[in-house]
């Protein structure tokens, strides 16, 4: 399943992969978390030379990983983190997949509970486009970068950058560093306060600790 | 009733493929015995065994194919008695996903099988008579084990990879558990690593149905010239049932008659699935042993890969650095998914190099030897990265 609508030209590499590798410690342990197929985790061991894992839900998906020479398995993020041991990886990503867990806060705690370091990029459902449609058109938003319907979408539970922040501090996690991109998943090159980000920032992706 | 005579051409044929198989064939001296879990060491003994492709110069190319409860070494070849194309002959070959062009490929008979490796059709050095339930029980251990010792034979330390299905699979497992610095890439297909109640109990309706058969004998048909032909083959009758889905046989069958415009009100086959069924099973006989088929389901049965490992199936994999590609088929009830996530969940807590993949295929848990393309494609990716990983020149690359 291809939840992210950022979408490339194939063989042209994804901005907020780009951002999620520059992240990576060169030669760390890896698990990708909602894989799709394969692009950033084949990024990561060709350019960071992880050791790397992935899950992700669709077979199509996995196929595709495993036809690259990845190593991922067919699971979920809401019940399949358990199996792994605590601090089982350098690094765990989730990349624009949280909105469209059941259990939000359980994912993230698990992550928090096997990777020493986790790396979460989510869509900001509090970028200003969106807000407007809100208030002024009285609808649910549906922008190019948010592209589904309330009634199709995966996506069932949508967070702002601040609540996203706000939920890591309640899980004693620390934000190390935090980068503000726009919907293509450029960097948005602005030093600026929360609530800035939270209003121009379509995407974003954090680099946490605990 | 005496053994039918019409059987005798085959039967003869597969007595001597038992004891003198027209595939290749090492023999290991009363010395050289092979130790057994039950405690036995069983020598002399011998493996029969084909081979596919060439051994590379530094040994590292060669894949072990592990077959399933009835099948045979011959993966990619005919086979002699049936005159039939390879059983895997989808997988193995020229160009296919294990690609005979690149890889040396090894797959051996089991122990306890019928044809060529020691089995309980095996003349008994002792005796100068079949073994016969004289032969000790073996399990899935003692088969990798065989394997081992043949693979020492032909003078290869470490394999780039085993692969194999259903029971296949199970010895994939233990290969990878028993010796995990000797294999790099290890592929159970329709696998698990337990054989569950209900696993058990569809083998043991096989068996009593083969015990139950006058010409059993207490096993030793062999001896007094007669076969349980119609217990064998209501054995296979009954487990071939398992290696399909409900829906698989509505597709074929659905409720059409066999020859025939209406119901008969009788025993005979009216339904073409019985017919089908019939035939499965007396074309069986020509093919397997009944003394055979007591050995190798036993050997299944008696699979806990856990046991082994004080009940943990992730201990059986602790620090193992071989890949694993693991894969289940959506229709497969005999050895479902639950399995082999339960498999690649002790991959996981083992830290281990694991992909797994649930296939959606309708025809249950013989998926795993039809045409699939999903399941190509991903041992083909699969096999292709672990190749790349061990600096073997993979398919489409530089030979």
């Amino acid at each position: 399943m291809n939840l992210s609508p950022i979408q490339t030209k194939s063989g042209e590499i994804r901005g907020d992969h780009k951002v999620v590798a520059s992240l990576v410690p060169v030669g760390s342990r890896v698990l990708d978390i909602g894989s799709e197929d394969g692009a950033l985790l084949d990024l990561l061991v060709r350019e960071r030379k992880v050791d790397g894992r992935g899950i992700e839900l669709s077979q199509e998906g996995v196929n595709r990983c495993v036809a690259r020479g990845l190593s991922v398995i067919q699971g979920d993020a809401d019940t399949d983190l358990a199996d792994y041991p605590d601090r089982a990886f350098d690094v765990a990503i989730l990349s624009q997949t949280l909105q469209a867990t059941r259990e939000p806060k359980e994912v993230m705690s698990e992550l928090l509970r096997i990777g020493k370091q986790v790396i979460v990029s989510i869509p900001n459902f509090a970028h200003w486009r969106n807000r407007a449609q809100v208030v002024f058109l009285g609808r649910m938003p549906v922008t190019k970068y948010l592209p589904y319907e309330w009634y199709d979408t995966p996506n069932i539970h949508f967070c702002s950058l601040r609540d996203f922040v706000d939920l890591c501090r309640e899980l004693d996690a620390n934000v190390e560093k935090a980068i503000a991109l726009s919907g293509k998943g450029n960097k948005i090159p602005v030093n600026a306060p929360w609530w800035v980000w939270n209003l121009i920032a379509e995407q974003a992706v954090f680099l946490l600790k605990r | 009733m005496d053994a039918d005579k019409s059987n005798s051409a085959p039967e003869d044929l597969k007595a001597n493929e038992a004891d003198t198989p027209s595939s290749k064939l090492a023999r290991f001296p009363a010395d050289e015995p092979l130790e057994l879990d039950s405690g036995v060491k069983l020598g002399p003994w011998q493996i029969a065994y084909e081979t596919y492709g060439e051994l590379n110069a530094d040994k590292s190319n060669a894949v072990v194919v592990c077959h399933a409860l009835t099948g045979d070494q011959y993966a990619a070849s005919t086979n002699p008695v049936t005159g039939k194309p390879g059983w895997w002959s989808l997988m193995v070959g020229p160009g296919k996903p294990i690609d005979t062009n690149h890889y040396f490929v090894i797959c051996a008979n089991v122990l306890g099988g019928c044809l060529g490796t020691t089995g309980p059709a095996t003349i008994n050095p002792e005796t100068g008579k079949p073994y016969g339930l004289y032969l000790p029980v073996i399990t899935i251990r003692d088969m990798v084990r065989s394997q081992a010792r043949l693979v020492d034979y032909l003078g290869i330390d470490t394999l780039f990879g085993v692969i194999g299905g259903s029971m296949g699979g199970m010895q994939v497992l233990q290969w990878a558990a028993s010796y995990p610095e000797r294999v790099f890439a290890a592929v159970p297909i329709a696998a698990a690593a337990r054989h569950t109640s209900q696993n058990i109990a569809f083998h043991e309706v096989g068996r009593q149905a083969i015990m139950a058969d006058p010409n059993w004998r207490g096993g030793n048909y062999i001896l007094e010239g007669v076969r349980p032909t119609k217990g064998l083959a209501v054995a296979r009758m009954a487990a071939h049932v398992t290696y399909m889905s409900d829906e698989s046989l509505h597709q074929k069958f659905g409720r059409n008659l066999q020859d025939r415009e209406h119901l008969t009100f009788g025993f005979d086959a009216d339904f073409q699935i019985e017919s089908y069924l019939r035939h499965q099973g007396m074309t069986f006989v020509d093919r397997f042993d009944a003394n055979s088929y007591l050995y190798v389901t036993r050997a299944m049965d008696y699979f806990d890969l856990a046991n082994e490992f004080d009940g943990s199936l992730a201990n059986a994999f602790k620090d193992t650095k071989t890949r694993f590609c693991v894969m289940s088929f959506t229709s497969d009830w005999l050895f479902p998914t639950s399995e082999s996530r339960r498999v690649v969940k002790a991959l996981n807590a083992a830290a281990a190099n694991v992909s797994f993949v649930e296939i959606e295929a309708d025809w249950g848990h013989d998926s795993f030897l039809l045409n699939v393309p999903e399941m190509f494609e991903t041992i083909n990716g699969f096999v292709t990265g672990a190749a790349r990983a061990r600096g073997l020149p993979a398919p489409g690359e530089e030979v």
